[in-house]
C-alpha cells in the first residue's frame, strides 16, 4: 500500500481527514494507554454520521462483544457500512461511553474541572471548520479505551491495555469524514493520567 | 488550591479511585424506594394510548412528570429528549451511565444532556429494566415496517428537528444484561403492567416511541404504550433523586442555573 499521509497528532490535540472508500486508516497509540476518540461522517451528507447504537446492536445479534475489535463494522445512522476494523492490536475500543467534556466532567469529576481541556471541545472545533456544530456531535468511538460493563451492569473507565506502538487499522467502505480527538483526559485512567501523542498513517 | 492541569498521574488516579469507590458503596447500599403514589385527577395534564409501532411527540414542562406504562408487556418503547428552550440540548446516552456508574437505571436514577445538567429523573419504577447502549430498533430489526429509529425522526421533525438531532436514546423496558465474556443478553420481555415514570428537570420535547427493543426478536410490538403527563409535586430539597449521589447533587447545581 501507499501511504497517503502519516502525521503525529500531539498529546490533547484534534485532527480531521476525509478517507476515501478503500483507504485504510491506522491509529497507533505510540507511548500506550491513550485513548483516540472519534467521529465519523458521510464525507457527501454528514448528516449521515456514525451510529453507536445501531453497530453495537448488530455486533451483538451477531454474538459479538460490547467492545470493538478486529471485523467490527462500524455503521451509520442509515445501517450503512462506514468503515470495517481490518487490524487490530489491543481488542479493546469503547463506543458506548461516549466523549468527555467541561460539563460532564462537572458532574463526574466536581466543578474544579470546569476549565480543563475535553474532547467535546476539540471536536467542535473541529467541526467549526466543516461547517458543523454542536447538533453534529454524536455518538463516537473511543478507540483504545477500556471501558467494561459488568454483569451487575456497573460501568467504569478502567486503566487502558493498549502496548505501545499498538494501533488499530480501519478501512473505509465508503468516503468518509474523520475527526478525532487525542483525549486530554487526566480525571480517569483512559490515559494512564498522562495523555501523549499519537501517530495517524492513512495508505491506499 | 489544587492546580489541576499539574497533578501527578497518582494523584488524579486517588482522585478517581476515591470516586469510584464512594459510587460503589452507593450501589452496594440503596437507599429505601419511596412509595409510588397516584396521580390526582386534577394534577393530570394529558393521558393517552400509543398504538403498536406509532410513536407521540410531547412538550413536557419542568416540574410535570410522564407516567408510562406497558399492560400488555410490548418488548421495549424508545424515548429521546430535547431541552425545549435550546434543542442542541439533547438526552446523552453516553453520559447518563458514565456519570452514574451504571448501565441499571431505575427509580432515582437521572438522564442527563450532553451539557451536564438533568433532563429528567426516574421517580418511579416497577423495575423491568431499561437499555441506553442499544436503543431503538432499525428499519432492518422491524422488518422493513415501522421502527424506532424513524420514528424517533417523525417526533423530531414534529418539533422542526432532523434526524442531526437524534442521538443515542433510552430504550424503556428494556432488560439487557452482559455476561463475563462482554456480550449482551436480552433477559426477556418485561412484565404485563410495567411502569416507569420521569419528572421533567428541564422544559422538554420528548420523542416516544412503541417500538421493541432491538434485541428482543420482535419486530413489531405487541400492545399499546399507555401513559400519563400531571403537574408532579414539587421536588423537597431532599427529593429522593436530587440527592441521589453526589454526581446528582452537581448535575441538578447545573441545572438549576439555567431557572434562577
Amino acid at each position: 500500500m501507499t501511504v497517503v499521509s502519516d502525521v503525529v497528532v500531539p498529546a490533547r490535540a484534534p485532527f480531521s481527514a476525509t478517507l476515501q472508500a478503500g483507504q485504510v486508516m491506522r491509529i497507533i497509540d505510540l507511548e500506550s494507554q491513550q485513548a483516540v476518540d472519534a467521529l465519523f461522517y458521510n464525507a457527501y451528507d454528514t448528516t449521515e454520521r456514525y451510529s453507536a447504537q445501531d453497530t453495537l446492536a448488530a455486533e451483538a445479534a451477531a454474538g459479538r462483544k460490547f467492545h470493538l475489535g478486529l471485523g467490527s463494522v462500524l455503521l451509520s445512522n442509515e445501517l450503512r457500512p462506514m468503515l470495517t476494523i481490518v487490524a487490530d492490536t489491543c481488542g479493546f475500543h469503547d463506543t458506548s461511553a461516549g466523549a468527555c467534556s467541561c460539563e460532564s466532567n462537572t458532574v463526574r469529576f466536581g466543578h474544579e474541572t470546569r476549565f480543563m481541556h475535553s474532547c467535546r471541545e476539540n471536536f467542535l472545533a473541529e467541526l467549526g471548520k466543516y461547517g458543523m456544530g454542536k447538533r453534529d456531535l454524536v455518538s463516537n468511538v473511543n478507540f483504545f479505551m477500556n471501558v467494561p460493563i459488568r454483569p451487575n451492569g456497573e460501568l467504569t473507565v478502567d486503566d487502558g491495555v493498549s502496548k505501545p506502538g499498538g494501533y488499530v487499522d480501519l478501512r473505509a467502505e465508503m468516503d468518509v469524514l474523520v475527526l478525532i480527538s487525542n483525549c486530554p483526559q487526566v480525571n480517569n485512567p483512559c490515559n494512564g493520567f498522562n495523555p501523549t501523542p499519537i501517530r495517524i498513517i492513512i495508505s491506499e | 488550591m489544587l492546580d489541576l492541569d499539574r497533578l501527578t498521574p497518582e494523584q488524579y488516579r486517588a482522585r478517581y479511585e476515591a470516586l469510584q469507590e464512594a459510587a460503589r458503596a452507593r450501589a452496594a447500599a440503596p437507599p429505601p424506594l419511596p412509595a409510588i403514589s397516584n396521580i390526582p385527577d386534577d394534577a393530570v395534564v394529558k393521558r393517552e394510548s400509543i398504538p403498536a409501532g406509532w410513536y407521540v411527540a410531547l412538550r413536557i414542562k419542568r416540574g410535570d412528570a410522564i407516567r408510562i406504562s406497558n399492560p400488555a408487556g410490548t418488548p421495549g418503547a424508545a424515548i429521546f429528549l430535547w431541552n425545549a428552550d435550546d434543542v442542541s440540548e439533547r438526552y446523552n446516552a453516553g453520559d447518563t451511565v458514565k456519570l452514574q456508574w451504571t448501565t441499571n437505571l431505575s427509580t432515582g436514577k437521572l438522564l442527563f444532556s450532553d451539557m451536564g445538567r438533568v433532563m429528567a429523573s426516574i421517580t418511579a419504577d416497577s423495575g423491568a429494566g431499561h437499555d441506553s447502549i442499544l436503543g431503538a430498533n432499525s428499519p432492518k430489526q422491524a422488518g422493513g415496517g415501522r421502527n424506532g429509529r424513524d420514528n424517533l425522526r417523525l417526533a423530531a421533525a414534529k418539533f422542526g428537528l432532523t434526524r442531526q438531532d437524534v442521538g443515542p436514546c433510552l430504550s424503556l423496558f428494556s432488560s439487557i444484561s452482559t455476561d463475563e465474556a462482554g456480550r449482551f443478553h436480552y433477559n426477556g420481555a418485561p412484565p404485563l403492567g410495567a411502569m416507569v415514570e420521569l419528572r421533567a428537570e428541564m422544559n422538554l420535547f420528548v420523542a416516544l416511541s412503541n417500538t421493541p427493543h432491538p434485541l428482543s426478536g420482535a419486530a413489531t410490538a405487541s400492545g399499546p404504550i399507555e401513559f400519563v403527563t400531571y403537574h408532579a409535586p414539587p421536588p423537597a430539597p431532599e427529593d429522593f433523586c436530587r440527592i441521589a449521589s453526589e454526581e446528582a447533587a452537581r448535575g441538578f447545581i447545573n441545572t438549576d442555573e439555567l431557572f434562577q
